[in-house]
């Protein structure tokens, strides 16, 4: 059998390795370098960590990121649940219908997406700012919140919960105590996945958030623009750990049990 | 005397439809009003006439579409598209060859293909700057290439790094397909063709290839997809000329201040989008007919 | 055994012409039966006959139909009553051990529900535990994922036992418990019955454990109860074709009853003829299928089968090694391959005489004949 890959091949998967990652690791390399100019390492300093620290516009940034994803975690989270178990457990008139649509967000252009909100906030005549930038995270992961905590309940043991209910428990507390503890890791998977997103997310953000509530990637954005210096190396080597960690812990709950 | 817990449990037990209604309800209800109305209400404004700050008047107007026949918008949807299927077939070549090695790696398939689904997750922006630290005129290569003696090469605000960036964006969307499917081929098959005579090159073209062709077919809509629709990537690494549809969606919402001929390349753009879509769900359609 | 006749106290269980269809396909057929206190009675069938739905009828996982009959549980009629509103307890096929909660916890869960007070709780656990042979101690801790099938098994039958049910349904519980351990648990079920006087309805496709453990057997067949009756009554008795298949083995023979010196006769086409019991059902000229058990049937040299019994004249086809008894299978002409049953007293010592090809003749005795009823 095709036991031992050929060479080349093996070059090629390296290769493509490489490109994938090493951008990602020289970035982080390079925020420890201690020269503004970044063609060559000089050498080894945090210095670029602490003016972090110093710049008031980041603070600021972590702080409305931090806010957004919080809260638009949360909401995602709930009704991205109860939709999944709806999906999930209910026979219902118009599912085939629904499932399509919980799809379109998926493939939407975040472009579009960005834009169409923006309309909608003008017509409404609301105020862009935390809120708007709150609904418009909510909106676009909602769908992959459905998707995580419905593959959970997909292979959960439905008689878990026959089990309750003959048991004497009501369909109320046999969703508390039998449901939700299976579910847990699933709903935390999908959490975790939807802070990422909103945490990671620019090009939505920036139609729909006003000149005042700037989040991180916003921040990071202008900063890109206006002049590149090792700071920016080092906000994305925080960004970078802070999602990769988010990753993996989702990852891990997700497969569990 | 059953408590309003109890009536409330029975008079849903009684109705299936309300029960899941309920649950769906809140989640339905805020991706009716904050996404599919936007897309209505932008579509509207794709056929009204401009206003004068740049948002609409009354009325009813093909206009914007009509615009979209001028040469320099024929343009960037031409380019568009090109650097589209270009990206696609890039990340084929590039990416196959990378699934066919995981899914023959045994006890490495876990850990390779995390390392590939990670820069997936992390944020494209930060992503995207990497690749403006490596490619710019001061950047990380043009400094090794002075040091080696050769003269810098300009490579930002290029279409070549729109499309290295596009690559490096959507790679992972091709590799996972791709392996997915290669995962699935019955080994058995393989051993059956080397058996009767079949060479390493003859086996992956008239067996594993084929085969894999669902996770191919997979992996390229979903690379293609998102490319156009695609903004960042062009926007930093290509600067005011290498403008792709996003960008020009982006523009009149900005400086060009035209919002319903943004809203017309909006939803041309995703009319594109569900286009592809719409083709990869007959294509799968047709595989399910044929596996019958 | 002497059918124990049903008790005269009102029945526990009474399903009245239950149907239940699913889409197009009726689950549950028009059926009607009764279960009384404290009996064993199982359920048995195939896959898709009905069973399962039938037990979940009862449990209330499913309701009949609209017009599709009536459940009664103690008299009580329960069609629309949840199932947490019913007085039955369950353990299901697969155990349903609640993996986040201990042992203790999932035993107590139900006691739980009913908002008893703790140190009773802590006392009617223990007293499960030990009833299903699980030393507290050792396994009130313990969580559902570091016991083997066999103690996931006990804990779930606990769980049920320890809200003192007045019936207990159990959906297949044994399925996937070996052989040996099998055997043991069917000892221990049945003892429990009797033990606590509960009343046990018991589901599954596995005939020798449900004449093993059964005061009442069920056989149902396509959403329809073929015959109801004690394992005596169906396995000597089977009423159809199914159930004389479906239950042990069974040799069918066809052809025309004939009247004949006062009594009745199987007639074959080619000539032959087969002494019959006498039985309601016949009526000359009629088409009848017959079933023979191969334990009622022995085999002889040609020509040398006893006076009084009936006869087939054939060739030894097979000689099948079973163990406890060789099954001798005979080509008769015109009837097909008959099997008999005849017990192995030591191939090694005392050798059955015979081999393929030799002629042979099959015997039985008249009575020891089931004549089928139309399925």
């Amino acid at each position: 059998m095709a036991g031992r890959l050929p060479r080349w091949l093996i070059a090629v998967a390296v290769a493509v390795y490489a490109f994938l990652h090493l951008p990602l690791l020289v970035l982080v390399a390079f925020s420890f370098n201690d020269s503004k100019f970044s063609a060559s390492w000089v050498g080894f300093t945090l210095d670029w960590y602490y003016r972090l620290l110093e710049r008031p516009d980041i603070m600021r940034g972590l702080k409305a990121s931090l806010i957004v994803g919080g809260i638009s975690t949360v909401v995602s989270a709930v009704l991205g649940t109860l939709v999944a178990l709806a999906l999930a457990r209910h026979r219902f008139r118009g599912r085939t219908a629904l499932e399509g649509f919980l799809y379109v967000p998926i493939v939407t252009p975040e472009i579009v997406v960005g834009i169409s909100l923006l309309i909608l906030f003008a017509l409404a005549k609301m105020p862009l700012g935390l809120t708007t930038i709150i609904i418009a995270h909510v909106a676009f992961s909602l769908s992959f919140v459905v998707i995580v905590v419905l593959a959970r309940l997909e292979g959960m043991d439905q008689n878990l919960e026959e089990a309750a209910l003959i048991l004497g428990a009501d369909e109320i507390t046999t969703f508390w105590k039998v449901t939700v503890p299976q579910l847990w890791p699933g709903i935390l998977a999908g959490a975790l996945l939807a802070f990422t997103m909103s945490f990671d997310d620019f090009v939505i953000t920036s139609f729909v958030s006003g000149s005042g509530s700037s989040t991180l990637p916003i921040v990071v954005y202008g900063m890109v623009r206006r002049n590149i210096e090792p700071s920016i190396n080092a906000i994305s080597t925080i960004i970078l750990l802070v999602t990769t960690a988010l990753i993996y812990l989702a990852d891990r709950l997700a497969r569990e049990r | 005397m059953p408590s309003p817990r109890q009536r409330l449990l029975g008079w849903l037990h009684t109705r299936p439809q309300a029960r899941a209604w309920l649950l769906l309800g809140p989640g339905t209800i805020w991706l009716l009003v904050f996404f599919l109305v936007p897309l209505l209400i932008m579509l509207v404004y794709s056929m009204m006439p401009r206003g004068i700050y740049g948002g609409v008047d009354p009325g009813f107007t093909l206009e914007h579409y009509r615009r979209f026949f001028d040469p320099l918008y024929l343009d960037i949807l031409q380019r568009t598209f090109v650097w589209s299927v270009a990206c696609t077939v890039i990340c084929l070549v590039l990416g196959y060859p990378v699934a066919y090695v995981i899914a023959r790696a045994g006890p490495w398939k876990n850990f390779l293909l995390f390392l590939v689904v990670l820069p997936f997750w992390t944020s494209f922006l930060v992503r995207t700057f990497a690749m403006i630290f490596l490619l710019r005129d001061t950047g990380l290569i043009n400094g090794w290439l002075q040091q080696i003696g050769v003269d810098p090469i300009s490579m930002l605000y290029t279409p070549f790094a729109v499309m290295v960036g596009l690559v490096y964006g959507f790679l992972p969307f091709m590799i996972l397909p791709i392996y997915a499917s290669l995962e699935k081929l019955d080994l058995s098959l393989l051993e059956a063709a080397e058996v009767l005579g079949a060479k390493p090159a003859e086996r992956f073209r008239r067996v594993t290839l084929p085969l894999s062709m669902p996770g191919v077919v997979a992996g390229c809509l979903l690379v293609f997809i998102p490319a156009l629709g695609s903004f960042l990537t062009s926007d930093l690494l290509g600067g005011a000329k290498q403008m792709m549809i996003g960008n020009l969606v982006q523009n009149q919402f900005s400086a060009a201040r035209n919002w319903p001929f943004g809203s017309a390349a909006s939803f041309i753009v995703m009319a594109l989008v569900l286009a592809a879509v719409m083709l990869y769900l007959k294509v799968k359609d047709r595989e399910l007919e044929e596996l019958r | 055994m002497v059918a124990l006749p049903p008790s005269t106290a009102a029945p526990v269980v009474q399903l009245t012409r239950v149907s239940k269809t699913f889409g197009d396909v009726k689950a549950v057929n028009d059926i009607s039966l009764e279960i009384f206190r404290g009996e064993f009675f199982s359920m048995l069938g195939p896959s898709g006959c009905g069973k399962t739905t039938t037990l979940r009828l009862l449990a209330g996982f499913e309701q009949p139909d609209e017009d599709g009959g009536e459940v009664r549980l103690m008299g009580e009629m329960v069609n629309r009553k949840r199932p947490y509103e019913r007085k039955v307890a369950m353990v299901f096929q697969n155990y349903a051990l609640f993996p986040h909660l201990s042992v203790e916890r999932n035993v107590a869960f139900g006691l739980e529900q009913r908002k008893l007070a703790k140190p009773e709780i802590g006392d009617r656990v223990r007293n499960a535990l030990q009833m299903v042979r699980l030393k507290p101690e050792v396994f009130a801790r313990r969580m559902p994922g570091q016991l083997s099938g066999g103690q996931r098994q006990r804990v779930a039958l606990a769980r049920a036992l320890v809200l003192e049910p007045a019936i207990l349904l159990l959906d297949e519980p044994l399925g996937a418990i070996d052989l040996k351990l099998r055997k043991e648990m069917q000892l221990e079920l049945k003892a429990l019955n009797k033990q606590l006087g509960t009343t046990f309805v018991y589901v599954t496709h596995d005939q020798e454990e449900a004449l093993t453990m059964s005061d009442r057997i069920a056989v149902m067949d396509n959403a329809r109860v073929a015959q109801l009756g004690t394992p005596a009554e169906i396995y000597e008795n089977p009423r159809t074709a199914f159930v004389a298949k479906f239950i042990g083995e069974s040799n069918f023979l066809e052809g025309r009853a004939r009247q004949s010196n006062g009594g009745w006769e199987l007639a074959w086409e080619y000539g032959g003829r087969a002494r019959l019991p006498a039985h309601p059902g016949l009526q000359e000229g009629k088409q009848i299928r017959i079933a023979v058990r191969p334990e009622w049937m022995d085999v002889w040299p040609s020509g040398e089968v006893p006076a009084g019994e009936n006869a087939l004249s054939g060739t030894i086809e097979d000689v099948i090694y079973l163990g406890e008894t060789m099954h001798v299978l005979v080509r008769v002409p015109h009837a097909g391959t008959v099997t008999v049953a005849v017990r192995n007293e030591g191939q090694l010592i005392k050798p059955l005489p015979w081999k393929r090809g030799d002629q042979a003749a099959v015997g039985w005795l008249p009575e020891d004949c089931q004549i089928l009823e139309e399925s």
